[in-house]
């Protein structure tokens, strides 16, 4: 209190100044709309803009720098150019692991949208339980760590009661985890059945702003369930779909705890996605230059996709009306 | 479409429909899904509760196998190394209180100190008036668009730079001043506060700070809240920046000491029940926390979605 009614509109009016000059200034009948508040306004920001500009803001833009520098976190960095991103695009194990990941997205935001949408969909259309919306985001609350490791524990190839169940039907035992083509569908799974709920509930959200009327109507015209679905909830849903699918696609290329706690890139550079290779080369081999060349790689696949999907989908445009 | 008529008078009203097929099997499928949700954590805590030579010796039984929490005190570092390993556990000292309380004082600091920052910038992009101030917010929403993860990597150089290595505070720091998200967030409910609430009180003679302590975090206490839970959800889950940042006990989190806890079991006979039982640890405190707020959070997953 004390600051603020000590730094009346005797300052300069800053914000609105156009429209503080032309008015009379009176002391508090105008309500701080006109006034200025620069200086207090200063003080409230700057403990977000120290963060912004010290832990987000230099890191990108020195991330960028050190992608041109060979630094091994001892010596000073050391310019070199172009010279990572050439060893880059020469690097077959880097091209090994943009694969791996791909393939890794592809299944995992595949699973996941087609699941989640239908969890949305039996959510608005069978019930309205809060409860059971409470239910489908509890995986989400675990970290990724517990879910790889409970998954790691039921699909474990000896003991574990996933494939316990599999061979008493009969089937041989499937080594989940440690085998190459099932790997990464596994640690993709895994991630489905973690984030689900939450993209599920993204899309529920999305279905509460349909008007009810509308199904109504169509009832009355004897559309089938079937028929609203396509007809009435995907188009006006699409907007919300097409955003929630730019953030899952971003989080998804992200993926690391999965792998690191389930396969750690096993088995021979299987599940040697992106993050887990620039993890390994800054903190196992040191080379933070090159580390960051794939960072930055990775930076522009996410940029790209983003741009890509907003303009494909036409996001933030609405069907509705 | 006279066609139609028949079928549309039967769906319309269904005085007596036939057993509704449609319906049932919805059912089925929604059943179906909650039961692989909750199912894993039901296996958790079976397995956490059984002897490893129990599971060796009978790995389907779906109650616990020679009820015990030797798990749990193997977790715990309540056993002596020689007992450990004769239960199946690797016998390295893990100590899940040391890691629990680190997890907990990561977490408070972050989310406590985030939330007060953030909401102060939230005010006054919301409801300050200053020159630059949409260029400001512009630059935050900017920063938005970059991946965490590219962060880390120069982050960890930062950390390594300042001396706070392997320190919660080194684990904090970097989220501790705001993230953009939740600055845009509180910004959204602030700037939907009355006018009048705030002229009632300049009235009254409070000053700026006053009316954001008096008036507007009490009014927006529900997102806040919200936000909160979430925040810490977040950070006491996060696994890769506390795995760049600790190197020892004193700074490691649950995250972190369960990847350890894994990495130490030999391949052939992990200690399951003890990983578990661990396991168990790190989860339970955010079920807790998430029950106690379920219905908040999830009629606000919408307004969060962005994140």
């Amino acid at each position: 209190m004390t600051i603020a009614s000590s730094s009346p509109p005797s300052r300069l009016p800053v914000g609105g100044a156009a429209e503080a000059h032309s008015k009379p200034r009176t002391r508090r009948t105008e309500t701080g709309e006109n006034r200025g508040d620069g200086r207090l306004a200063a003080l409230f920001i700057a403990p977000a803009l120290l963060g912004f500009v010290v832990f987000l803001l230099w890191p990108t833009l020195r991330g960028i720098y050190l992608s041109f520098t060979r630094f091994n976190l001892l010596t000073p960095a050391e310019w070199v150019g172009l010279d990572n991103y050439v060893r880059m695009v020469n690097d077959p194990i880097f091209w090994d692991s943009l694969t791996v990941t791909v393939e890794y997205v592809v299944i995992n935001i595949g699973v996941q949208t087609v699941a989640a949408l239908a969890i949305a969909v039996l959510l608005q259309r069978l019930t309205q339980s809060a409860m059971l919306r409470g239910i489908v985001l509890t995986p989400y609350l675990m970290s990724n760590v517990v879910a790889g490791l409970v998954w790691l524990w039921i699909l474990d190839t000896q003991l574990g009661i996933g494939n316990e169940i599999i061979s008493a039907v009969g089937v041989e035992r499937i080594p989940f985890l440690a085998d190459e083509t099932w790997a990464i569908p596994t640690i993709a799974l895994i991630n489905v059945w973690r984030h689900v709920g939450y993209t599920a509930l993204l899309l529920f959200a999305g279905l509460q702003a349909i008007p009810g009327d509308m199904y109504e109507a169509a009832r009355v015209d004897g559309a089938s369930e079937w028929r609203m679905f396509w007809r009435i909830t995907m188009p006006l849903l699409r907007p919300v779909l097409a955003v929630v699918l730019i953030m899952t696609v971003i989080g998804s290329f992200q993926v690391f705890d999965t792998v690191a706690v389930t396969t750690a890139g096993g088995p021979a550079n299987a599940t040697n996605v992106l993050q887990y290779y620039i993890y390994g080369s800054a903190f196992g081999r040191f080379q933070f230059g090159y580390a960051s060349a794939m960072s930055v790689a990775l930076l522009v696949v996410l940029s790209a996709i983003t741009v890509l999907q907003y303009r494909l989908t036409r996001a933030g445009r609405t069907d509705l009306g | 479409m006279a066609a139609v008529t028949t079928t549309t008078s039967t769906t319309l009203r269904p005085v007596r429909r036939r057993f509704p097929f449609g319906r049932a099997a919805a059912w089925t499928v929604m059943g179906l899904i909650v039961l692989i949700t909750l199912l894993p954590f039901y296996w958790i805590l079976r397995t956490a509760l059984s002897t490893n030579a129990g599971l060796n010796a009978d790995p389907t039984n779906p109650l616990p196998v020679d009820l015990t929490t030797s798990g749990f005190e193997r977790a715990l570092g309540m056993q002596s190394a020689e007992e450990a390993v004769k239960q199946g556990g690797a016998g390295g000292g893990l100590d899940f209180w040391r890691y629990l309380l680190n997890s907990v004082l990561v977490s408070t600091l972050i989310t406590g100190c985030q939330l007060f920052f953030s909401a102060m910038a939230a005010y006054a992009f919301s409801r300050l008036r200053w020159r630059g101030r949409d260029k400001v917010f512009g630059l935050f929403l900017a920063g938005m668009m970059v991946p965490t993860i590219f962060t880390l990597l120069p982050n960890f150089v930062l950390i390594k730079q300042l001396h706070l290595v392997d320190s919660l505070l080194g684990i904090a720091l970097p989220t501790m001043f705001m993230t953009p998200f939740a600055v845009f967030f509180l910004r959204q409910f602030f700037m939907n506060i009355p006018q009048e609430v705030e002229e009632a009180a300049l009235l009254d003679g409070a000053g700026k700070i006053k009316i954001f302590f008096r008036v507007v975090l009490p009014m927006a206490s529900t997102p806040i809240v919200t936000l909160g839970v979430l925040t810490y959800i977040t950070s006491w889950n996060d696994y890769f920046w506390p795995l760049m940042v600790s190197y020892s006990d004193s700074s490691r989190v649950l995250t972190v000491a369960l990847a350890i806890f894994r990495a130490q079991t030999p391949a052939t006979g992990v200690d399951w029940s003890g990983l578990m039982a661990a396991t168990l640890i790190a989860a339970l405190p955010m079920l807790v926390l998430f029950a106690c707020f379920a219905r908040r959070i999830v009629s606000s997953i919408g307004f969060t979605g962005i994140k």
